[in-house]
C-alpha cells in the first residue's frame, strides 16, 4: 500500500477522470496541506471543478475515477457509501460557486445550518440554533439573530455566499473545497469573501482547494497554485515562483491574457447619442387596501452623451443600474427625460417609427447562452434583423451579407448553417456580434460582453470590438464591473453606485486618480496592474 | 452548405425527422398509424352493403357512386336497391355479376339473412361476429375507427390554434392582459361540460360537428397554461429582447422566437389532447350522449360489451381497438416530442464542436 505523508491533507496520485471514456481530467496528482490554501486555475472545461468533485464521489454514474487519493489517512478509493456520508460535509465542506441556488429556497438559514449540524454531531433544537447563530457571528453577518430566521431569497449574494460558507464550516472540516466561491459576487465583497475564507482557514487550522478561472483572486489569495489546461496539469508551485517564472507555455499566456492597450482617440464631434435627465423607476406592488408604496428609483436622473466613434465605459456593481441605464437608452424599458439620437427626439417615437429607428442602434448582451436562440441556424439568428429592416433584399444578397458580416467578427464562413449550442462562449459572443452589425449600426451598446468569457478569449473579444471601431468608426456604450477590460476599451468612463452617478470623467483619469472613495474602492479591490 | 443554407428551414426539419427515425417504436407505431388510417378512409371500398362495380345485363353500375331503383335490376317498387336482398342476388347472378367489398357489410346494415340470434359470435360471414341489432363488429370497428381519428385530429387542431392564440397572448403582453385573461379562462374553465352537453342532447339532436363545436370550447383551456408559462418565461429571454432590439414587431418576435420554445411544451400536451379527445367522445357514446344512435362508435360498442356479457366478441374488439389506437398515438407523441427538443438532437447528432487551438503544444 502507497504510503501517505501526514503533513499532506488531501493527496491526489495520478487522479484520472473519464466520463464514457472520454478523458478529461489526466494523472492529477497534487496535495493540499493542513493551513495552506491551494489553487487549482484554468479555464472553463480544463477538468478543474470536476477533480474535486471527482474525488469527492460527487460525479454522476457514467464517470470512472482512477487513480489514489487520500484525505490525511484515510484512503478514498476504499470508503463505502455509508463513509462517504459522514465525510463530506463533516471532514470536508463544500462551497459552490452559485450562491443563487445553492440554498434550498424553501428552507430559512437557521433550518439549512441546522440541517448539517443534526446529520453530523446530534444536534437540535435549541442547541443547533445557538451554534448556527455563533457560526453566522464566525462568518460576520450583520444582525445574526434575525438573519437566522431570513429566507434566501432575503438576502445578497455576498450574505448566501457567507451563510454557505457557515454551512461548511459547521462541522469543523480539515478541508474546505470552494469551487469559484466568488464568482457571481462583485469585486468589493469577493475581496471580504476570500479575506474571511483566509481568516477561519488560519484559525481552524483547515486545508483548503481553492478551484478559479481568477489570476489575479490567486495572486492574492492562495500560497500555491496548479494550473491545468484540457486536463493536464500544466505546473504547480508556490504562487510567486509560478508568477513571476512560469515554466509552461500555457501559463504563461494565461499570465499575459489581461487585455492591454487603448482605444484609438477620436476627434471631438457633436454627440450622437445625448441624454438629459434620464431616469427609471418600477412601480412597487399595492397590496389590497394599502397605500402604494414609493416607486423603486433604479437610475437617477443623470446626463450622458456619446460622440460618433468613441466608448462610454460605464462602471458599477450589480445593482447600481448600469443594465437598466442601457434598457432606457435602448428604449427597451420605460424612463423619464430626454434621449436625443442623431438629431431626433427618440423619447418621443413608439411603434412602427421607433422600430425603424431600431436599426441604427443595437445591443450585445452578457450571456452568451442565452442572447442566441437555440433554435435557429446561426444563418437565420445573423440575418434576421436584415431581413425586416431590408425587406427588398435578396436571398443572395442577405447570404452574401451574413457570409461577410461573419467573416469581419472572424468566425469560419461553414458556421451559418450550424446551431448554437455548437459553438464556445467566445464564438457565440461573436455571433452575437455579428447579429449587431449586419444592421449597419451607429451605436453599439454592450452589456457585459465578457464576462461570462475565459480570460484568453476577453482579450481576443476586446481587440476584435476595438479593430471594429476603428474600422467602422462605431460608437459603444460598453457596460462591465471589470476595470481592466474597462480600461482596455473605454475613452471616458461613468461610474454608477445605487442608480446615482459618483463619477464621470476621461478612463485613464478615473482609474488613475479617482476622486471618490467608492471608486478608489473599485480600483483597489480591481487589483489592477501598472498600465503599459 | 450552400443548399442546406438557402432552403430556409430545412436544416432543422432534417435533424428533427432524423431524431425521430432514430426512435423506433415512434417511427413504426407512425407506420402502422398511417396504414391503419389509410386503410379506414377507404373504409366504404372494404366494408360496403354495395358491390363497388357491376355489370347487368351488358350495362355498367357503380352502386358505391350511383343509387339505382331496384327497378332497374327487375324488382318493382322504386325504392333504393338493397343488394342483399335475395331476389336481387339471384337476378345478379342470372344476368351479369358483381366486385363486392371484402366486408359485404356497412356499419349500418342489418344482416337479414343471419341464421343465428344476434349478437352472433365470429365466423366466416361476419369476421369479429354481430353486435345486438345484428350488424357487423368489424365493419363497424372500421368506420369507428376513422370517426375517432378525425374527430380527434380536427379537435386537436383546433385548441391547439386557440390554446396558442390565447396562452401566447396572455404570456407575452403579461400584465393586465394576463391578469384579465386568466381570469376569464378560470370562469370559463368553471363550466361543467358534461351538463351542458347533456342539456345541449336535449334541445338538438347532437352530430359530428356539434359535439365538436362544444367540446372545442372547452379543450383548448388546457393548453393555455402550458403556453402562457412558456411566453411568459421566454419573453424575458436574452434572446428575445435582443430581438426587440432589433426593432423586430411582436408577432413576428411571438412567431420565429417564443413560439419554437412554447412547441415543445405544447407537442408534450398534444397526445394527451388527442388521445383525450378519443376517449371523451367514447366515454360520450358510451353513455348515450354523443353521436346519433346508428353512428359507427367505438363508445357504442363499449356499451354493446357491456350489455352483452354473453358476448364477450363484442367488449375484446372494443379493448383491443382503443387501446392499439391510443397505445400508438402514445408512443408517436413521445417521439414527435424528442423530435422536438434540442437536447435530444444534440445527443442524437453527436455533434463535434468547434475545437479550440491550444496555445501551445
Amino acid at each position: 500500500m502507497p504510503e501517505s505523508h501526514s503533513r499532506d491533507l488531501l493527496r491526489f496520485d495520478k487522479l484520472t477522470i473519464a466520463f464514457d471514456g472520454v478523458p478529461v481530467l489526466q494523472e492529477l496528482s497534487l496535495e493540499v496541506r493542513r493551513g495552506e490554501t491551494l489553487a487549482l486555475v484554468g479555464e472553463s472545461g480544463s477538468g478543474k471543478s470536476v477533480s474535486a468533485l471527482g474525488a469527492m464521489n460527487l460525479l454522476p454514474d457514467n464517470a470512472q475515477v482512477e487513480g489514489g487519493r487520500w484525505l490525511g489517512e484515510t484512503d478514498l478509493t476504499r470508503l463505502r457509501k455509508r463513509d462517504w456520508q459522514g465525510l463530506r460535509g463533516g471532514r470536508v465542506g463544500f462551497i459552490f460557486q452559485e450562491p443563487m441556488t445553492s440554498l434550498n429556497p424553501l428552507h430559512t438559514v437557521a433550518k439549512q445550518i441546522g440541517e448539517t449540524l443534526r446529520l453530523h454531531q446530534g444536534l437540535s433544537g435549541r442547541a443547533a440554533r445557538e451554534r448556527a447563530r455563533k457560526l453566522l457571528v464566525q462568518v460576520k453577518l450583520p444582525r445574526p439573530d434575525e438573519l437566522l430566521d431570513a429566507w434566501p431569497h432575503q438576502l445578497s449574494g455576498g450574505q448566501r455566499q457567507r451563510v454557505m460558507i457557515a454551512m461548511a464550516i459547521a462541522n469543523d472540516p480539515e478541508l474546505l473545497i470552494a469551487d469559484e466561491p466568488t464568482t457571481a459576487l462583485d469585486v468589493t465583497v469577493q475581496q471580504d469573501i476570500l479575506a474571511l475564507l483566509a481568516e477561519l482557514r488560519d484559525r481552524h487550522g483547515m486545508g483548503m482547494l481553492f478551484i478559479t478561472h481568477d489570476l489575479n483572486l490567486v495572486r492574492r489569495h492562495a500560497d500555491r497554485v496548479c494550473v491545468l489546461y484540457n486536463g493536464r496539469e500544466q505546473e504547480t508551485g508556490p504562487v510567486s515562483e509560478v508568477f513571476l517564472s512560469p515554466r509552461s507555455a500555457y501559463t504563461r499566456t494565461l499570465l499575459e491574457a489581461e487585455p492591454t492597450g487603448h482605444p484609438s482617440p477620436v476627434p471631438a464631434g457633436a454627440p450622437l447619442l445625448s441624454a438629459r435627465d434620464v431616469a427609471v423607476s418600477f412601480q412597487r406592488p399595492k397590496r389590497l387596501f394599502a397605500k402604494r408604496p414609493p416607486a423603486f428609483v433604479a437610475v437617477k436622473p443623470m446626463n450622458l452623451h456619446i460622440a460618433p466613434g468613441e466608448t462610454l465605459g460605464i462602471v458599477g456593481e450589480s445593482g447600481s443600474g448600469k443594465t437598466t441605464l442601457a434598457m432606457a437608452l435602448l428604449r427597451l424599458t420605460p424612463c423619464d427625460g430626454e434621449i436625443d439620437f442623431g438629431g431626433e427626439r427618440l423619447d418621443r417615437l413608439s411603434g412602427n417609427a421607433l422600430r425603424k429607428r431600431r436599426r441604427r442602434f443595437q445591443v450585445v448582451f452578457q450571456d452568451p447562452y442565452g442572447s442566441l436562440s437555440p433554435r435557429l441556424p446561426v444563418s437565420e439568428i445573423v440575418s434576421e434583423g436584415l431581413r425586416f429592416h431590408y425587406p427588398k433584399l435578396t436571398e443572395s444578397e442577405v447570404l452574401q451579407r451574413v457570409q461577410a458580416t461573419l467573416h469581419e467578427v472572424g468566425l469560419p464562413a461553414d458556421c451559418a448553417a450550424r446551431y448554437p449550442h455548437e459553438f464556445s462562449g467566445g464564438q457565440r459572443q461573436r455571433i452575437a456580434v455579428a447579429r449587431a452589425l449586419i444592421l449597419e449600426p451607429e451605436l453599439v451598446i454592450l452589456d457585459e460582453p465578457t464576462s461570462a468569457l475565459d480570460r484568453t478569449v476577453q482579450k481576443q473579444l476586446v481587440e476584435l470590438l476595438r479593430d471594429l471601431q476603428t474600422r467602422r468608426g462605431l460608437s459603444y456604450l460598453f457596460i462591465s464591473h471589470d476595470l481592466a477590460i474597462v480600461r482596455a476599451m473605454a475613452h471616458r468612463v461613468m461610474v454608477l453606485k445605487d442608480g446615482e452617478l459618483i463619477e464621470e470623467g476621461d478612463c485613464r483619469d478615473v482609474l488613475e486618480n479617482p476622486a471618490s472613495d467608492y471608486t478608489r474602492a473599485l480600483v483597489k479591490a480591481a487589483g489592477l496592474r501598472a498600465d503599459a | 452548405m450552400t443548399l442546406a443554407f438557402t432552403s430556409k428551414l430545412s436544416p432543422i426539419a432534417r435533424r428533427r425527422i432524423s431524431v425521430f427515425r432514430q426512435n423506433r417504436r415512434a417511427r413504426v407505431s407512425l407506420w402502422i398509424f398511417l396504414v391503419l388510417f389509410g386503410l379506414s378512409l377507404l373504409a366504404e371500398l372494404i366494408a360496403n352493403d354495395k358491390p363497388i362495380v357491376m355489370q347487368f345485363d351488358g350495362q355498367w353500375y357503380a352502386p358505391l357512386l350511383v343509387d339505382y331503383p331496384e327497378t332497374e335490376f327487375g324488382g318493382f317498387l322504386p325504392t333504393r336497391t338493397d343488394y342483399h336482398d335475395p331476389f336481387i342476388q339471384e337476378q345478379l347472378k342470372e344476368h351479369g355479376w358483381a366486385l363486392w367489398p371484402p366486408i359485404p357489410f356497412s356499419y349500418q346494415t342489418l344482416d337479414m339473412q343471419m341464421m343465428r340470434p344476434s349478437p352472433s359470435s365470429p365466423d366466416s360471414r361476419h369476421w369479429l361476429g354481430t353486435d345486438d341489432q345484428g350488424r357487423d363488429v368489424l365493419a363497424r370497428v372500421i368506420y369507428g375507427f376513422r370517426l375517432s381519428v378525425f374527430f380527434a385530429l380536427v379537435l386537436t387542431a383546433g385548441s391547439l390554434v386557440m390554446g396558442v392564440l390565447i396562452g401566447g397572448i396572455q404570456g407575452y403582453f403579461g400584465g393586465k392582459t394576463d391578469l384579465v385573461g386568466q381570469r376569464l379562462t378560470e370562469i370559463w374553465s368553471g363550466l361543467p361540460v358534461l351538463f351542458l352537453l347533456i342539456i345541449l342532447a336535449s334541445m338538438v339532436q347532437p352530430g359530428f360537428w356539434w359535439l365538436l363545436g362544444i367540446m372545442l370550447l372547452f379543450s383548448w383551456l388546457g393548453l393555455v397554461d402550458v403556453v402562457r408559462a412558456e411566453f411568459l418565461r421566454a419573453r424575458n429571454l436574452e434572446y428575445v429582447r435582443a430581438a426587440k432590439a432589433m426593432g423586430l414587431p411582436s408577432r413576428l418576435i411571438m412567431w420565429r422566437h417564443v413560439l419554437p420554445n412554447a412547441m415543445v411544451a405544447t407537442l408534450t400536451f398534444i397526445p394527451f389532447l388527442f388521445t383525450g379527445a378519443i376517449t371523451t367522445l367514447t366515454a360520450l357514446d358510451f353513455l348515450g350522449f354523443g353521436l346519433p344512435p346508428g353512428s359507427p362508435s367505438l363508445g357504442e360498442l363499449v356499451a354493446q360489451g357491456k350489455n352483452n356479457l354473453h358476448a364477450p366478441w363484442l367488449g375484446i374488439t372494443a379493448f383491443v381497438s382503443l387501446s392499439l389506437m391510443l397505445s400508438l398515438l402514445v408512443f408517436i407523441g413521445e417521439g414527435l416530442r424528442d423530435a422536438f427538443d434540442p437536447r435530444h438532437i444534440q445527443h442524437a447528432q453527436s455533434v463535434t464542436p468547434l475545437t479550440r487551438t491550444p496555445p501551445n503544444a
